[in-house]
């Protein structure tokens, strides 16, 4: 197992270059810059004040040079500067992502609990119509533009029925301390939580039923039964085990998401995470943050992988004994 | 006493109508009740979009300041936007390229994922490892970001908005080909497995003619389904795109650049009919889309239960 | 004479499908008796399986239904019990081995976890008990290092050990009918003749019956004391099973035994049954053979024959044996 792992971590090293370079390539390739942002239209800025500008900030350099100099950074640790906020990309990401994992670690919870329980009765219960309004309401939760829900969400039950707070983490001007601040705070994480749990649920549910429904048609399932075993010894011993097998690598998967933020819906709800700075870097054009946050999330996909991979070994027997 | 003549002539041996993958398909699809009712909602849609506008009084109206923003009506279905034009007009309009961007997308998508996938799963060894190897980079890099920073870019070029459509189209097929690429390529090493091309090996049969009758056919239903799957992820990933002002640009309409009115405060509170009608075009065309796609899985892999 | 442990009378069991209605099992009935070995045989599709799993009411529902008719297991009626009560009788008293041994284990439980759960459940063992209990089956059952055997996985066994271990778990809690359905289809040949002496030696030890669902005559010849043969889901002879061979009455059967090829014999060409097995939906009311039927007659294309017993304890239903005709 042990070398399973090293030798997929080293197989990742290629991998995680070749995003490096296609992130760099992307951001370098690009016309625009902070500095054609920021005082393009000012009239105050000459030509030469930006030729200067840019040789400040090291634009001017071979691209080569510049991506050399980005991974040595890197590998120190060190992401960039970020030039919207002033500050190390490392300290900006710290400060914001944990705030979008608030929101991702209540989502996972929720949409696995819910897909699970609903996925799998669904299966038991295939052809009745539980499973068929399930069905449908998987498929109008799949289809929903993710800005639509959230929009949807907002008007009626912040604006229109003021059942929630319209935005933000925390009710502005108050400062509250100790529970009050986590009630207000959770007030705020309703509604995101809401939608994107939403969001999410409907193609997790499917997962669980589809896996479910496969594995019930089995052969050992069949000798299950044939042995005299209580229904729900079958279900849950024999058939459900071998459901959650493929369901554990989706699991890990998951990895990424809880620290990459989702940025339309906190856009929409003005949460203030990670989400919503990738947007606002992608807007002003911050290319540090967005390069350094990217290729962050990128390593977190490719070590997700790996983990998925022993995850399932450790699981099936059958892999384990490979 | 019977001769074997006699018996030969008694024979009544049952033909069975001989049932093609596709005819069987075909009518499984039929029986599907949610897939048929997508196909329908699917349809109005594309007619809706397609025909509806050439049904509109308004068709040829100039922007008018006076209707603006008006809200629902006798004369105006859906109300007014903020230049005076009408709501159920631009709706339709905006359809067209809603739908056009989730084809073309997706053909793209179709076109490099399906070529890419096939060589790998056919010639194997360093070429497969090649391609694998670049899938692999795409993957690990997220979407969202790179495609609104792809949006960003083309607004920087200066791109003219009637030509940001194929750059959107583009950019969405690029970004998303490594999915379809590698269903293709595992349905082709599983095939090659088969004995069937073992025969073929046997017979000294040339490789395009292997790849083109025989391991492509097998591999068409996959991609159909994959294919009516994309169409709705293509869709709204334009109209995210479009929402943040980054997919397609005024005056070219798409239902997700519609929905960008609510970012104005007054507009989502007070004028739901501008943004609320677009958000449910979407969400119909996705889920019909969706539908129908689940019914063609169905109905083309027979072997797997619902 | 031994007492009648089963016997079906007039089962029918159909499946509703999307293209129509699968009359599997259509009117069956024969018996089995205590210690005996019943075969029963037909082509595939002839609905052998479908009357083992009507007995054992694991059919699946939808699309299937036992219609009707009555399956008396030691007098009582099996179709009327409640589940739970069948429940308790499944794996205990009436256990079944499938013909995939190798996707009949469950692959993420140990294999001493799948034997001992049937002796827990019905025979109220505890773990320990069960455990030591599962590593005498494994040895009974002829395979060595029982005590490796039971921490070991699924796939860590042959197809043939696997059979084995399916066999074990059926006799754990010392069933009085094991039905064994094709049990040796997907084996190799030399480990199909160690698994019917396995079973053979098993069935006297513990004078056990023995349902033996198979295609295949040679197995017929080397365990049954009585054969069933079946066609189109019903039974269309049954006799000792030295009658069968000696004396085969229905044309069927006759066609069968000609089937068969025989070491020594030369032959050009080997005989086949001409014709195919019917389409199971849509069938009429003539007899189902008739149109392979080198004998057929008028009569046969219009009424059923029905299973008549004739002098010597066989029972055969064809119109050649019913007094009309030669």
């Amino acid at each position: 197992m042990k070398q399973f792992i090293i030798r997929r971590l080293l197989q990742s090293i290629p991998t995680i270059i070749g995003a490096s370079i296609v992130i760099f390539l992307v951001f370098s390739l690009a016309p625009g810059d902070y500095l054609t942002i920021k005082f393009g239209e000012d009239p105050n800025i000459t030509p030469e004040r930006m030729a200067e500008l840019r040789e400040l900030y090291g634009f001017n350099k071979p691209l080569y040079e510049q991506y050399i100099s980005w991974i040595g950074d890197i590998l120190k640790g060190d992401l960039g500067v970020s030039l919207v906020h002033q500050k190390p990309v490392t300290t900006v990401i710290n400060t914001f992502m944990w705030n979008s994992f608030i929101i991702a670690i209540c989502v996972l919870a929720l949409q696995w609990l819910i897909a699970a329980v609903v996925g799998i009765y669904a299966a038991i219960k295939q052809y009745s119509i539980y499973d068929s309004f399930v069905t449908l309401l998987v498929f109008i939760a799949m289809s929903f533009p993710s800005f639509f829900l959230g929009l949807l969400l907002l008007k009626w039950l912040a604006v229109d029925y003021r059942l929630f707070p319209v935005g933000g983490m925390v009710t502005t001007g108050v400062n509250y301390t100790g529970l009050d601040y986590i009630w207000d705070v959770a007030k705020h994480l309703a509604l995101p939580v809401i939608t994107l749990t939403l969001l999410g649920v409907g193609s997790l549910t499917r997962y669980f039923r589809t896996s479910m429904l496969e594995v019930i048609r089995q052969d050992y399932v069949r000798t299950a039964r044939a042995k005299g075993l209580k229904e729900r010894v079958v279900i849950f011993k024999h058939a459900l085990r071998n459901a959650l097998l493929p369901l554990i690598t989706l699991f890990a998967l998951e990895l990424p998401g809880l620290f990459s933020g989702a940025i339309i819906t906190e856009r929409i709800f003005n949460w203030p995470g990670i989400g919503r700075v990738t947007l606002e870097s992608i807007y002003l054009r911050d290319y540090p943050l967005i390069m350094g946050f990217t290729l962050f999330i990128g390593i977190l996909t490719v070590l997700a992988n790996i983990l998925a991979d022993v995850l399932y070994g450790v699981a099936d027997p059958r892999v384990r004994h490979k | 006493m019977s001769t074997t003549a006699n018996v030969t002539a008694n024979t009544k041996v049952k033909k069975m109508k001989s049932d093609s993958l596709w005819r069987s398909a075909f009518r499984r699809l039929r029986k599907n009740k949610m897939a048929m009712l997508g196909f329908f909602i699917l349809i109005f849609m594309f007619l809706f979009s397609f025909i509806g506008p050439y049904l509109s009084p308004y068709l040829d109206a100039k922007i008018s300041v006076r209707d603006a923003n008006k809200p629902p009506s006798a004369e105006h279905w859906l109300g007014t936007d903020k230049l005076g034009r009408d709501m159920l007009l631009r709706l339709m309009e905006a359809g067209r390229i809603s739908l056009l961007v989730g084809i073309v997308a997706t053909s793209i998508i179709v076109i490099i994922g399906g070529t890419i996938g096939a060589l790998a799963g056919f010639y194997g060894k360093w070429v497969d490892t090649l391609f694998m190897r670049f899938a692999d980079i795409m993957y690990a890099i997220p979407t969202l970001p790179i495609l609104i920073t792809l949006g960003a870019i083309f607004s920087d070029l200066k791109v003219p908005p009637d030509s940001r459509i194929y750059y959107v189209m583009f950019i969405i097929g690029i970004i998303s080909w490594m999915g379809l690429a590698r269903l293709v390529r595992s349905q082709i090493l599983s095939l090659k497995e088969q004995e069937f091309m073992l025969a073929n090996e046997v017979l000294g049969i040339r490789d395009r003619r292997k790849i083109f009758r025989h391991l492509l056919p097998n591999t068409i239903p996959i991609i159909i389904v994959s294919a009516t799957l994309w169409v709705a992820n293509a869709i709204l990933l334009e109209s995210a795109l479009s929402y943040l002002g980054l997919g397609v640009i005024p005056p070219t309409p798409s239902w997700g650049q519609m929905l960008s009115t609510a970012n104005n405060m007054i507009d989502f509170k007070m004028r739901p009919w501008l943004w609320i009608p677009p958000g449910v075009c979407i969400l119909l065309t996705v889920v019909s889309i969706n539908f129908i796609g689940d019914g063609l899985r169905d109905a083309l892999d027979p072997k797997q239960k619902r | 004479m031994a007492n009648t442990l089963l016997e079906f009378r007039n089962l029918k069991t159909y499946f509703y499908t999307e293209a129509g209605v699968v009359k599997a099992v259509n009117d069956v009935s024969f018996s089995i008796r205590e210690g005996e070995t019943v075969c029963v045989v037909g082509e595939s599709g002839c609905g052998k399986s479908i009357t083992a799993m009507s007995l054992m009411r694991l059919i699946p529902s939808p699309p299937g239904k036992i219609e009707g008719g009555e399956i008396l297991y030691q007098g009582k009626d099996l179709l009327k019990l409640k589940d739970g009560e069948m429940r308790m009788l499944r794996g205990n008293e009436i256990s079944m081995i499938f013909q995939e041994p190798m996707t009949s284990l469950n692959p993420v439980l140990k294999i001493g976890e799948q034997i001992m759960e049937p002796l827990i459940e019905h025979k109220f063992l505890s773990k320990r008990e069960a455990r030591q209990k599962a590593i005498e089956l494994i040895e009974q059952v002829g395979i060595p290092r029982a005590a490796e055997i039971v921490d070991a996985y699924p796939h860590e066994l042959s197809g043939g050990m696997r059979q084995r271990i399916m066999i074990a778990i059926a006799l754990s809690c010392d069933p009085k009918l094991l039905i064994a359905d094709e049990p040796t289809t997907a084996l190799d040949v030399t480990i199909q003749a160690q698994i019917l002496d396995l079973l053979r030696r098993l069935k006297q030890e513990r004078n056990m019956s023995l349902m033996l669902i198979t295609h295949d005559l040679g197995v017929v010849a080397e365990m049954a004391d009585y054969v069933v043969v079946m066609y189109a889901g019903k039974v269309i002879e049954q006799a000792p099973v030295k009658e069968i061979f000696k004396n085969p009455r229905h044309p069927y059967t006759k066609g069968l035994l000609k089937a068969k090829p025989i070491i020594g014999q030369r032959t050009t060409r080997l005989y086949n049954i001409p014709g195919m097995v019917p389409n199971p939906i849509g069938l009429g009311d003539n007899c189902h053979f008739s149109d392979r039927c080198e004998h057929c007659m008028e009569i046969c294309l219009t009424k059923q024959p029905q299973l008549k017993e004739d002098a010597n304890g066989s029972k055969v239903a064809c119109w050649l044996y019913e007094g009309e005709g030669a």
